[in-house]
């Protein structure tokens, strides 16, 4: 690998303007793409704005746009792609850009904030949860979002119309609703809040999300279509409804 | 121009948003005074959400047997006798209920067949003892908090770098930090300050820390008059990984051994037996055969590749010197010789992934290569045990940030357990604290307009030294001379070359404008993370003897009366000491636990 080098394309600029701008890298063995954006910082851009933390793709820090394709820089072998080309690193395109590859995500924790917290029902006689396995594999997969936001970023519902953003908690957000509504000692209902304020119904199962998502949660599959069904249950069949108070909580 | 600021008021204010400070703002709150919650990363971003193998708690759940003695015991045991007992005590006491409370929070941790916490085995404790979720346990531990605090309407100011501790006479009163993203100043006054804000990890070359754990916390306490104790003690832990030369230092949890991997040297040979040191000799399988037999049933002794840290890194250390190394200067982790692909993979799902993703290793089929990456600091700022209250009036200090209870060395597990117990009781004695404050908090702004002066000077300067230089040389120098295995003239050496860098930092320049500038962060980072790195290299030098997290060739035995004594660091008009002071004696009884179950 000796003398090679990576061409970069990476976007700098803020909210006013901006450019992709090249850097040329030496290569060296293993690297991901955030090790390149480090070297650039090192020896060419001290100001190129990154975040990370981990570097193991456990906090999701490092969501970025690499030829075009959202991602976490941190687990993208260099040698996974084509290098013979100028490799581009552009910004998350649907949240508002601070500068150079950081983007504003409050969007993501103001959703947080509105969604109703979780309510255990009593502990048993022996002063504890009783839980078994199988009853929380499945919200076991939907804790595993590391808040990469990157499901938020490729769903059309807000990357093609920022003003769906008021009523469109995204796809992070219904993995956490899920999440709530599927954990076996919760005892709240947020099945009308879906429907109402945030916007359930504008998912149209396209599964752009689920693709990007660097833990591999079924986030359509297992997370939005099963609270698509809650809600029609909830609000358009009775029975089922009455069923399910018998039954305390499904799942 | 100086201030006007922009300006926060608070009764408490908590800085540091992993574990430790989520917890302690989260009791804070309950205790009904006003809080916020300080962070340079996002929320949910920190050190805490990369904790992997577990969290200790001797719940019994998996042998009755356990309970808060034995845990004590092996706390004390694996810091070497250095800890602070009252500590441990309390540590080993209250971690189960912490847990639990996780649990009553929305955490789902993995089951036993009979529905209950489910806990795992890891070095040092003679239980199995770790409450998990797979290898994810912290994920699960940030997120449950996280969503906790922000359900209680705790204020989070996210992004937020604190650069310097507000006084007012001798309390603390507040705070000073800047926005990342604009690169403005702002300032908090606050009745009570906690500090939660990590360790020092990023200070050498090869680490599983992240570019947060550059000890602005234990600088700033130390500026502010704090104590600090056992600044020599830094864990290396045994196992990061060491191929491909980027992910070098990524950690690779213990938890592969608990779950029956086992390490071997470039002969094939399980060399830990050779390796086991005479504290541990009665409790150490010493064939193969016995060190399989106590996978199966924990009332055999336990095998070798599950001693405290500090011996196992020291042992492949030796392997690699002794030429028994990898191709890539690590040993062998091998669980793909012994476990199944499928349990493999259900229990330790994150290293599968990391390993596939960086390395191009299956590990279900081909052994990894790992080696000691810098991983934690057991020293830090000196706390009050049953308060967290540290030397400075109004200032208290939880998580990796504070020393005492892991002594020595730290057994895995033990630090999540840390943070919720003392996290806890951080924030309800700095709400205590900030109960009874009467008068009026009198943070002095005065003085803030030189320390902004002083935090913009790498802008004037032009063509000076990149921060990153200075980082990258300081990382070579505590990796080269202040690692795992440490001698009088190497520790001499890197003082000088810390003054140098000091030198350095003061013509620092960088580029662009304040807005999220990443070079102007890590120039100011650099104070504090030299000042660590300082105080760890003359303590260091103080402490003649080898223990735990601390090896010194030229003294390379444990010395009783060393044993006896933590070594303090205190900062007075700007100069730097260490004094030696003897540890809190400890009562009988518990003397009498670690002697008795050997
Ligand atoms: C890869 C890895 C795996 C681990 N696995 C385990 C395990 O299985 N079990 C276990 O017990 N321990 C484990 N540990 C250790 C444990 O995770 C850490 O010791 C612990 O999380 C530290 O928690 P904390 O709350 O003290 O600090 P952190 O979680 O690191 O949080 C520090 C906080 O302080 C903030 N901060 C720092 N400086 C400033 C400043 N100047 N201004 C404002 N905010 C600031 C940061 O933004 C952050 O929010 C592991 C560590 C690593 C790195
Ligand atoms: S499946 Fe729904 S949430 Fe996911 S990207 Fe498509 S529209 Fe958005
Ligand atoms: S669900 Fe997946 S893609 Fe979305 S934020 Fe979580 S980890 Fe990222
Ligand atoms: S740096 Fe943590 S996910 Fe990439």
């Amino acid at each position: 690998m000796a003398g090679r080098q990576f061409i970069m394309q990476v976007w700098r600029g803020d909210a006013a303007k901006g450019s992709f701008q090249e850097y040329r890298v030496p290569a060296a063995e293993g690297m991901v793409l955030l090790d390149v954006i480090h070297a650039i910082q090192a020896t060419q851009a001290g100001d190129l704005a990154v975040r990370w933390n981990c570097k193991a793709g456990k906090c999701g820090s490092c969501s970025a746009e690499i030829n075009g394709k959202p991602r976490l820089m941190c687990m993208t072998r260099m040698n996974s792609l084509n290098t013979d080309e100028p490799i581009t690193v552009a910004p998350m395109k649907s949240f508002p850009l601070i500068r150079d590859l950081v983007t504003d995500v409050s969007f993501n924790f103001e959703m947080a904030k509105r969604v109703p917290a979780f309510k255990p029902r009593p502990k048993g006689p022996d002063g504890t949860h009783r839980m078994q396995q199988e009853d929380i594999d499945r919200v076991q997969e939907f804790h595993k979002c590391i808040e990469c936001f990157l499901c938020q970023n490729v769903c059309h519902v807000i990357r093609d119309h920022e003003d769906n953003k008021k009523h469109f908690a995204g796809p992070r957000l219904f993995v956490r609703y899920a999440a709530l509504e599927m954990h076996p000692l919760d005892t709240n209902d947020r099945r009308e809040l879906l429907k109402d304020k945030m916007g359930l119904g504008y998912c149209n199962i396209t599964k752009c999300c689920s693709e990007v998502c660097p833990e591999h949660i079924k986030i359509t599959d297992n997370a939005i279509i099963p609270l698509k069904e809650r809600v029609v249950d909830e609000f358009y069949d009775p029975l089922a409804r009455w069923l399910r108070k018998l039954t305390a909580k499904g799942s | 121009m100086a201030g006007p600021y922009e300006t926060h008021e608070y009764d408490v204010i908590v800085i540091g948003a992993g574990g430790a400070g989520l917890r302690a703002a989260v009791e804070a709150s309950a205790q009904g005074v006003k809080t916020a919650l300080i962070c340079k990363s996002l929320l949910g971003k920190a050190h805490t959400v990369m904790a992997e193998g577990g969290i200790a708690a001797a719940m019994g759940n998996i042998y009755p047997e356990d309970n808060w003695k034995v845990h004590f015991r092996d706390t004390m045991r694996g810091g070497k006798l250095l800890n602070n007992w009252r500590m441990a005590q309390i540590h080993a006491q209250e971690a189960p209920a912490r847990v639990l409370e996780l649990e009553e929070w929305g955490a789902l941790f993995d089951r036993t067949p009979d529905g209950r916490i489910l806990q795992r085995d890891f070095g040092g404790h003679r239980y199995a003892r770790l409450a998990h979720v797979g290898d994810r346990t912290g994920l699960e531990m940030i997120r449950t908090l996280q969503q906790h605090a922000v359900h209680k309407g705790i204020d989070v100011y996210m992004e937020c770098t604190i650069a310097r501790l507000l006084k007012d006479g001798d309390r603390v009163a507040g705070a000073f930090g800047y926005w990342r993203e604009s690169g403005r100043f702002v300032a908090f006054t606050a009745k009570a300050v906690v500090l939660a804000t990590g360790g020092i990890g990023k200070a050498w070359k090869i680490t599983s820390n992240s570019w947060e754990y550059t000890g602005d916390g234990i600088a700033m306490a130390l500026d502010a008059g704090a104590d600090l104790i056992d600044m020599e003690m830094v864990q290396f832990h045994p196992t990061g990984m060491v191929w491909p030369p980027s992910v070098r230092g990524i950690l690779v949890t213990e938890g592969v051994r608990g779950d029956g991997g086992t390490l071997k040297n470039s002969e094939g040979k399980r060399f830990m037996f050779n390796y086991i040191p005479e504290f541990f000799k009665a409790e150490t399988a010493e064939t193969e055969k016995e060190a399989d037999a106590w996978y199966e049933d924990k009332k055999n002794r336990r095998t070798p590749d599950l001693l405290p840290r500090d011996e196992v890194a020291r042992a492949i250390n030796a392997e690699v010197k002794a030429g028994r190394g990898t191709p890539h200067g690590g040993v062998f982790l091998d669980i793909a010789s012994r476990r199944s692909a499928d349990y493999i993979q259900k229990r330790l799902p994150s290293m599968y992934h990391q390993f596939k993703e960086l390395a191009g290793v299956d590990i279900t089929k081909e052994p990894m290569e790992v080696g000691p990456t810098c991983h934690y600091v057991m020293g830090g700022v000196r706390v009050d045990a049953d308060t967290t209250a540290t030397t400075v009036p109004g200032l208290f200090a939880a998580g990796e940030v504070a020393a005492g209870l892991h002594g020595a060395n730290r057994l895995g597990g033990n630090s999540l357990s840390d943070l919720l117990v003392f996290g806890r009781r951080a924030g309800l004695y700095a709400a205590e604290y900030a109960k009874k404050f009467t008068g009026a908090v009198k943070a002095g702004v005065d003085q803030l307009a030189s320390v902004e002066h002083e935090l913009l000077t790498p802008f004037n300067h032009h063509g000076g030294e990149n921060p990153y230089s200075i980082h990258m040389d300081l990382q070579e120098c505590m990796q080269n001379l202040v690692g795992i295995i440490r001698t009088e003239s190497d520790l001499k050496k890197a003082l000088g070359e810390i003054a140098r860098l000091k030198q350095r930092l003061t013509r620092a320049s960088v580029e662009g404008h304040r807005q999220y500038n990443p070079g102007w962060h890590l120039a100011m980072d650099l104070h504090a993370l030299l000042e660590v790195a300082e105080t760890c290299t003359l303590s260091a030098i103080e402490r003649k003897e080898s223990r735990g997290g601390h090896t010194r060739d030229d003294y390379p035995k444990a010395d009783p009366s060393f044993g006896k004594i933590n070594l303090v660091t205190r900062k007075k008009n700007g100069a730097l000491s260490i004094t030696p002071e003897p540890l809190p004696e400890m009562p009988g009884e518990l003397k009498q636990l670690i002697e008795e179950q050997k």
